[in-house]
């Protein structure tokens, strides 16, 4: 893109600056807005367009290979558990998908903690946290060594 | 505030450092806390663990189940096709362990609210081929980053890490690790009784095809900067297979994955003149590697090498016929967002092109070169496998503990174990972690400590650039252009250069031999002595820094065993020209190094593979 900033929409805040992965949003001092500081490290991941309270960022692609005219706009909404796509071609063609993104509220994942405690000795077995159980199978596979050899396959 | 003089240093004490907050990353931070209930886990990451590593952008498919439950595959047969695929050279007994433990990990995703997609007719998960499952993974890494921030005692984010620290009173043992907060500039030092080290591979080690804007568009993230193996080899860790690293055939310029469009879409590739090629070049790849190209499925660098070879022959571009394909409204569907949920700038670039592929067949071409050991290659560190089965040379105490004590790994950095992908690199994560938790246990009173001494020295260092560039940068007017530092961005496009043209990139068609290999070395350790004179305008280009000087020293590791190994192994990956065949009876083997820091020499040698026998 990659992303740039629409300067009458952008307030701010930094959510796009907290969230990128590869840290290319900063605030600029004179304006106090967000923007790409790093065109070229952006891997047009949409983290910070998502994350964006006010659909202030958007993309224009790659310079060296996407044609003007184009855009890929999005709206993901937590408390909907969507996101919705709407891609409009270089020549005015669209196209519109939503997919579902969770079926759990969010938050509500347990800790690793809230589980019971293994039995003493289980730091030995070969078996992680919730298995055999979790596999939905009686047991956990096993090799034994002698079915492991040298030789060309 | 002076340079070093006003600058913080920030102590953390933990048990377990997860340095890497992705999948792996994640994956060890929930095993560390339900394996230690008493432990301080502690995970460090360079950016926001909400959206970071490979999967940040989210993911459209999941490419390691079993499904065990169902019969439909079991361990060995994942183990056989990773075989297969990698030229009959992959760490068997990792793959197995991660093949056995994988299923349930799937599940745990399904629990807490990632939606995978079920076959209405039997209800089992909807399979895209043999060992993929689809799912609407936009939200996948924040799913799995809420688990893992549950399980943490603590997550530092936007925090890089430069380099571990070792034992101050035991040889070759881990103690923590060293960086710097990204915004505040303050120096991390943290303590640590067991590492696991789930780092990224490395994107931008070789010339990507887009060097003006486009180069961020890396088939693998930009993110991620080596530190997977850089971290390890700088404290003597012994890697593996570094030379095999990975070409993608993917659509072009926004590399969007081909996965579901073979597998699901059942869409197939042509000519410019509307041929099938694959075919056509059956015999020439015979004879480089033998029956290797009679297996089934055939191995992907083999497909590569036909893909390469029909270009060469002037009958490109090579199309992905999808008109077909595309009629069907609910293909047309998971075509974009399959798109959408990974690669979103697949689709910027074919609406910015008009490129409909109901109504034109899509251009592919074939990436740079990528090293890493999760998707269909296996570079990194060599590493103990599971107690249980393991042969003795492939173990040396606990698993997944490289040759340092101490120090574990999972996903890109542990390496031989290839088509882990996103559920095999958490699952991997998760055996690492507890069997970092054994570890500290068995340790008991015998606690590492670091140096003061070797810690205030990498302060030193880590900061330096901000130095270089605060004194250099008076001597000239205005401009990049300074007789006395190196921008970070300078140093890279010299390393991809280097990389590039020496050791096998695109401009070279792959392509390398000793010779070219000498004078690839010679040119990277005159670029390791530049990197003493880095400058960093700020802490964003203090992280580029780091960032490249961990992509050097993996870039040095890659050469270092692609010339060790005197074969053809993976055509269509990278070509010897000095010995252009495959070798079984000569490196039917996996390569190792160990880089000496101290000596700045490398050391290589030969390890066995062992295969599961029926």
């Amino acid at each position: 893109m990659p992303t740039f900033v629409y300067m009458t929409n952008c307030d701010g805040c930094g959510e796009c600056v907290d969230i990128c992965p590869s840290d290319i949003m900063h605030i600029d001092p004179t304006h106090r807005r967000a923007y790409n500081i790093e065109p070229n490290f952006c891997w047009e991941c949409y983290s910070c367009v998502k994350a964006c309270p006010q659909n202030a960022i958007d993309v224009r692609g790659y310079s060296d290979f996407a044609p003007l005219g184009h855009s890929v706009r999005t709206i993901r909404d937590e408390e909907k558990a969507t996101i919705q796509w709407k891609i409009k071609f270089r020549d005015g063609r669209e196209k519109n998908f939503e997919s579902p993104i969770r079926t759990t509220p969010w938050g509500s994942i347990k800790s690793a903690s809230d589980y019971e405690a293994p039995g003493q000795g289980d730091i030995n077995s070969q078996e992680l946290a919730h298995e055999p159980a979790g596999l939905n199978i009686d047991e956990l596979p096993a090799l034994t060594r002698d079915q492991l050899k040298q030789g060309v396959m | 505030m002076g340079l070093f003089g006003g600058r913080k240093t920030v102590h953390v004490d933990s048990d377990v450092l997860v340095i890497g907050g992705g999948m792996a990353g994640c994956g060890a931070t929930y095993e560390s806390r339900f394996w230690g209930r008493d432990k301080k886990v502690v995970v460090v990451e360079k950016a926001n663990i909400e959206r970071s590593g490979a999967v940040a952008q989210g993911l459209y498919a999941i490419n390691c189940y079993m499904g065990m439950q169902w019969d439909e595959n079991k361990p060995e047969d994942h183990v056989r096709y990773a075989r297969n695929d990698l030229m009959g050279l992959v760490r068997e007994d990792l793959g197995y362990d991660i093949a056995r433990h994988v299923d349930a990990t799937v599940h745990m995703f399904e629990e807490w609210g990632l939606p995978i997609m079920k076959d209405p007719k039997t209800g089992r998960y909807m399979r895209e081929g043999k060992w993929q499952i689809m799912i609407h993974g936009e939200s996948y890494k924040p799913i799995v980053a809420e688990a893992a921030r549950k399980a943490a005692t603590k997550v530092y984010n936007r925090i890089m890490v430069t380099h571990l620290l070792m034992d101050k009173k035991k040889e070759n043992r881990i103690a923590g690790a060293v960086g710097f907060n990204v915004r505040t500039g303050e120096f991390y030092v943290f303590r640590a009784k067991a590492v696991i080290v789930a780092a990224g591979g490395a994107s931008h080690i070789y010339k990507p095809r887009s060097v003006g804007e486009g180069m961020g568009r890396t088939w693998y993230a930009p993110w991620s900067s080596a530190s997977a193996y850089a971290l390890p080899i700088l404290v003597g860790a012994k890697m593996t297979q570094m030379e095999n690293r990975i070409v993608l055939t993917r659509f072009k310029d926004g590399y969007g994955p081909v996965g579901a469009y073979f597998l699901h879409l059942k869409t197939y590739t042509e000519n410019a003149y509307g041929n099938e090629y694959e075919s056509t070049w059956y015999e020439n790849t015979k004879a480089m590697v033998g029956d290797y190209v009679d297996r089934q499925p055939v191995p992907t660098c083999l497909r590569n090498h036909a893909f390469l070879e029909e270009m060469k022959a002037g009958r490109g571009p090579i199309r992905m016929v999808t008109k077909e394909a595309f009629q069907d409204p609910h293909k047309e569907t998971v075509g974009w967002e399959n798109f959408l949920g990974m690669t979103v700038g697949q689709a910027v670039v074919w609406a910015a092109q008009n490129i409909d592929p109901k109504e034109i067949n899509p251009e592919l071409t074939t990436s740079e070169p990528y090293v890493m050991g999760s998707h269909a290659t296996c570079s990194g560190a060599w590493a103990s496998g599971p107690e249980d089965y393991a042969p003795d040379e492939y173990q040396w105490g606990y698993n997944r503990m490289m040759t340092v004590d101490g120090l574990f790994g999972a996903g890109d950095t542990i390496g031989g174990t290839a088509h882990k992908f996103s559920s095999g690199s958490f699952a991997e994560g998760r055996i690492a972690g507890k069997a970092a938790i054994k570890y500290i246990d068995d340790l008991g009173k015998d606690t590492p400590e670091v140096s003061q001494d070797e810690y205030q020295k990498l302060q030193k260092t880590v900061f330096q650039p901000l130095e270089n560039y605060s004194v250099g940068r008076n001597e000239i007017v205005a401009g990049t252009v300074s007789p006395s530092y190196l921008l970070p961005l300078h140093g890279l496009q010299r390393l991809e250069k280097i990389m590039d043209e020496y050791v096998g990139g695109i401009s070279a068609h792959y392509i390398t031999n000793e010779p070219l290999l000498t004078r690839g070395l010679e040119l990277l350790e005159m670029l390791k002595e530049d990197l003493h004179h880095l400058g960093a305008e700020d802490l964003h280009q203090l992280q580029r820094a780091w960032e490249l000087q961990h992509r050097v020293l993996a870039s040095e590791s890659v050469t270092h065993h692609t010339m060790f190994r005197k074969e053809t192994r993976w055509p269509g990956y990278y070509y010897r020209g000095d010995h252009m065949k495959l070798d079984d009876t000569d490196w039917h083997c996996f390569t190792l190094s160990q880089y000496n820091r101290e000596a700045n020499e490398w050391t290589m040698e030969k390890a066995p593979v062992y295969h599961i026998v029926d």
